[in-house]
């Protein structure tokens, strides 16, 4: 399958001033590397504060001004330009965000899915659109407070469907929902991988992750330490520290803590930024640059440690 | 409907004490002035020529024999009964003097109310929507500069202007010095009152300005924008659609909160023009100790304001959905 979106390399840094004129460069996201497939899931996992809505708003060109992105992005195997985004964004790439405040407070559902346009067509996919979650067209007349949770969902859903998008980035898109909702929810993003659309699924619930994605991208401050295919969660074939930890601290799998909390954003590691809390730390993993990227059976890796196969 | 009425309810209670403080805090003020009565009104030169008698039934007109409590206790209930009493200086029951200088002035605070909050908001919205470039820069600096600068001084700098040197505009009153009442036109009435409308509206319009800016800018920082900009929204269509509507609300709360300034302004403003409106007969009332008036003229002005704010208040229950169609459930 083709490649929708590629992420290389990609860093990002804010230019902060603090204590008067003094300015301060404050690295967000070092070295990342992601990639999502036309008809596939792909979904991002970190914890909070590991600068995953970061990722979202950087691949739809919504950064705020103070922000120093570096490194590619590509876009069916173009390079994402700033005027190409522009173009983009709302048609091909959409944005399913996290929830009923990022709909306009004062505007009714209709007009706010439909974006001003008033013509026949416009009402015509705005109410299919609707209609494909569930939603009736007396929903068009309501104003965002008098949705529920569930009801804002799928309207978001609605917006981004409207055009039959080929990228759809969502953002925690499934937080306060009942797992019959969320698992709803679910379903809507394989439908719409399955209809050809590469989907960035932006989660901290591993287990959400692994019930709707093909593939899993790990997040770790700032930084991608392991992508692979879902099925080596099961199978045990996770190749990074930091992935398995996440594994095992899932109820089902033994409920285990780990020790220690991930850098903060801004604080840059030498190394690999997980050497403080990983059992396996070498020495080599506290210096330099990243660890490099190395293949894995069912993806690759970012780790000094792992020797292939279970060994560690 | 019947929690609007509980609500109007409250608001009226709320408006008869604040209406009772009001009026018991200026006569306070008047009772603690070292003003006396007689001397301003009468003057010095005057009153040495009187005999003791005369001065005695002068001192019972102005009120100085009977104890503060007695008179503010007098007035209150008199008031009540919707008997405003009788302004000293004007020999006038206190309702005719402040009708008559009330649509003196009213004409021009409604006109500067309405140019101050339409400007106001059209230079907050485009100095928001610019935020840090070059027209927000010069809007801000257009404000900092008219919020810092006294709005008698500018009252006369337009005087010198544009009356004096320019000669457009008559340099004061609200009609030309000497006409006959009946051969006064329209047209003569808005050419006095176009300076001093222009100055209180041009002292208005800052606060507005700075204040939809920053409300402009806080609803473009919000999850609701960022959304619509990932939709393809243009910035220009996001402003419009989903900018102005959300500072609708606030700006209306502004408007309506802005007649207090107006008022304020008026009265220095009107002194300055020897405009005979209410801010000049309030300054008149303070100044000659006509207690009857003052307190007229205190209770009015802060019904005013009050009935402001209450405006504004029972429109945000008809314009926002969340209170309008909220309340309707509930």
């Amino acid at each position: 399958m083709n490649p929708i979106l590629e992420v290389e390399h990609f860093n990002l840094s804010f230019t902060q001033y603090d204590r008067g004129s003094r300015r301060r460069q404050f690295t967000a996201i070092r070295d990342l590397n992601l990639t999502v497939r036309a008809g596939e899931v792909a979904a991002v996992v970190g914890s909070s504060g590991s600068g995953k809505s970061l990722l979202a708003h950087a691949v739809l060109g919504l950064l705020p001004y103070n922000a120093a992105p570096s490194g590619t992005i590509r876009y069916a195997g173009e390079e994402l330009t700033s005027e190409r985004v522009a173009a983009l964004r709302g048609r091909e790439m959409v944005l399913i965000p996290q929830g009923v405040s990022w709909l306009d407070p004062l505007m009714q559902v209709g007009p706010q899915l439909r974006r001003g346009d008033r013509s026949p067509a416009a009402r015509q996919r705005s109410a299919a659109a609707l209609g494909r979650y569930g939603l009736g067209p007396e929903t068009e007349t309501l104003y965002p407070f008098e949705l529920s949770g569930g009801m804002a969902r799928r309207v978001l859903m609605a917006c981004a469907v409207q055009e039959n998008p080929r990228l759809v980035v969502a953002d925690e898109p499934t937080p306060g929902l009942d797992p019959t909702a969320a698992g709803r929810m679910l379903g809507h993003f394989r439908e719409l991988a399955e209809g050809g659309a590469g989907v960035l699924f932006i989660t901290h619930d591993l287990e959400l992750a692994l019930a709707v994605a093909h593939r899993v991208t790990v997040f770790y401050a700032g930084t991608t330490v392991e992508e692979v295919a879902v099925d080596a969660f099961s199978s045990g074939q996770l190749a990074h520290p930091y992935t398995r930890a996440l594994w095992d601290a899932l109820p089902q799998n033994g409920f285990t803590p780990l020790p220690g909390a991930q850098p903060g954003p801004g604080e840059v590691l030498d190394g690999c930024p997980f050497a403080p809390r990983c059992p396996h730390c070498r020495p080599e993993c506290r210096s330099g640059a990243l660890p490099p990227w190395r293949e894995t059976p069912l993806g690759r890796v970012r780790c000094h440690a792992w020797e292939g196969g279970d060994a560690l | 409907m019947k929690h609007r009425l509980a609500f109007a309810g409250k608001k009226l209670l709320r408006m008869a004490l604040l209406l009772l403080g009001v009026s018991f805090a200026a006569f306070v003020l008047m009772a603690a002035s070292p003003l006396d009565p007689l001397r301003t009104n009468v003057g010095q030169a005057a009153l040495g020529t009187m005999s003791s008698e005369q001065i005695a039934r002068l001192e019972d007109y102005w009120g100085v024999n009977t104890p503060p409590l007695e008179r503010y206790g007098n007035w209150l209930s008199a008031a009540l009964h919707g008997d405003f009493g009788t302004s000293l200086l004007y020999r006038q029951p206190v309702t005719t003097v402040i009708g008559q200088r009330l649509v003196a002035s009213l004409g021009l605070m409604v006109f500067a109310w309405l140019l101050a909050g339409a400007l106001g908001f059209l230079l907050g919205c485009v100095a928001g929507a610019f935020r840090d470039k070059l027209p927000d820069k010069l809007i801000r600096g257009w404000c900092l500069l008219l919020s810092s600068t006294p709005s008698f001084w500018l009252a006369i700098l337009l005087l010198l202007v544009f009356a004096v040197w320019l000669g457009w505009l008559p340099i004061g009153l609200s009609v030309p010095i000497g006409a006959d009442a009946a051969s006064v036109t329209l047209m003569d009435r808005l050419r006095h009152a176009v300076l001093p409308a222009l100055t209180l509206s041009i002292t208005g319009v800052p606060s507005i300005a700075l204040h939809t800016r920053a409300k402009l800018i806080e609803v473009l920082e919000q999850d609701y924008v960022l959304f619509a900009r990932a939709r393809g929204e243009s910035y220009h269509s996001i402003v419009l659609r989903h900018g102005l509507r959300n500072i609708a609300l606030p700006a209306l709360t502004l408007q309506f909160a802005s007649v207090s300034e107006i008022l304020g302004g008026s009265v220095l403003v009107e002194q300055v023009f020897s405009y005979p409106g209410l801010g000049q007969a309030a300054v008149a009332a303070g100044v000659g100790g006509d207690l009857p008036l003052l307190l007229g003229i205190t209770v009015l002005t802060a019904a005013l304001v009050f009935g402001g704010n209450l405006a504004a208040d029972l429109l945000y229950g008809v314009i926002d959905p969340r209170i309008r169609r909220g309340a309707a459930k509930a």
